[in-house]
């Protein structure tokens, strides 16, 4: 028993230490995963995340004046500009942009933009699924 | 000989003049923060602390969450960093047009500065809206507003 409580500090503590020492970072692909399983944690019956699906949320709006694609564009593999203030913003796709790396402000870009666009904050199913989208685009 | 020290004389001279002249040259905006610069500047130029007084800054950050027709909330240590950082710098004698309004562009510093920029330069898609300050402030990223770095931009010709 004591040994196993142990270990799981153990595993704990070594992963304090690397979120520390990496201050979140995470891969696209990395939190493409945990998207997947906090979406079937949430749905039992998820089926696993969708481009397709992804991509129609991505464009489309929901009840409010922006969609995603209002500022990020149509193909967000190029950059996209602020609807209202018209200041630049670097492409959301990883192929076209390696720096979005950091878990945390995923997570902050996702709360503020789900409340601009839906009026609430995004599923995990809602997240994975645009990630999962992002992840299929080419540069071309 | 005589000349090379004249020339050394009036190079210290203009030295000494351009230093003061430097100083008080107006719409360069010192001070900074990281955590400013990147919460504030993604979506908007991060507007320099002195064009708005404390108290307006103080309104600013307590609606975060409805700002300008956005969610553009953060958590709160960063807020608490970022309103410290606004109210050391904001300022005091830029005749703000009430006490509290969140519009750097409805203060009376704003509107005299802007004077001489004609209605289709306003309208021009490059600028399109007066936050949008890097359109024809070169600098602004680097606090710089001054009369030197403003480029306006011309108009896309549309047929």
């Amino acid at each position: 028993m004591h040994i196993r409580i142990h270990s799981r500090l153990a595993v704990l503590a070594a992963a304090c230490a690397f979120a520390g020492a990496n201050a979140f970072a995470a891969t696209p692909a990395e939190m493409r995963k945990d998207f997947e399983a906090a979406a079937k944690t949430a749905m039992p019956g998820f089926s696993g995340l969708s481009a397709a699906r992804g991509e129609q949320f991505f464009k489309t709006t929901h009840g409010k004046d922006w969609s995603c694609a209002t500022c990020h564009g149509v193909r967000p593999v190029t950059d996209g500009k602020h609807t209202v203030t018209g200041k630049l913003i670097t492409p959301l796709a990883p192929v076209a942009n390696a720096s979005r790396t950091d878990l945390a402000k995923t997570e902050k870009w996702f709360k503020r933009n789900c409340s601009d666009v839906l009026g609430r904050e995004c599923t995990a199913a809602e997240k994975g699924d645009v990630l999962e989208y992002l992840l299929t685009l080419n540069k071309g | 000989m005589k000349t090379k020290w004249s020339k050394t004389l009036s190079l210290a001279l203009i030295c000494s003049l351009s230093v003061p002249v430097a100083a008080i040259a107006d719409n360069l905006f010192a001070g900074t923060n990281a955590k400013w610069k990147a919460e504030c500047g993604s979506c908007h130029v991060a507007y320099p602390a002195q064009l708005l007084p404390t108290s307006s800054w103080q309104r600013m950050m307590k609606g975060l969450d409805k700002h300008f027709g956005t969610d553009a909330s953060v958590d709160t240590s960063t807020a608490a960093e970022i309103g410290a950082f606004l109210e050391k710098h904001a300022g005091s004698k830029r005749g703000i047009a009430g006490e509290t309004t969140m519009r750097v562009s409805e203060t009376a510093w704003f509107e005299r500065e802007h004077r001489k920029v004609d209605a289709a330069t306003w309208k021009n898609i490059k600028v399109k809206s007066a936050a949008n300050c890097a359109a024809c402030h070169t600098a602004a990223e680097a606090g710089d507003y001054r009369e030197r770095g403003i480029r306006i931009p011309q108009q896309e010709i549309t047929r």
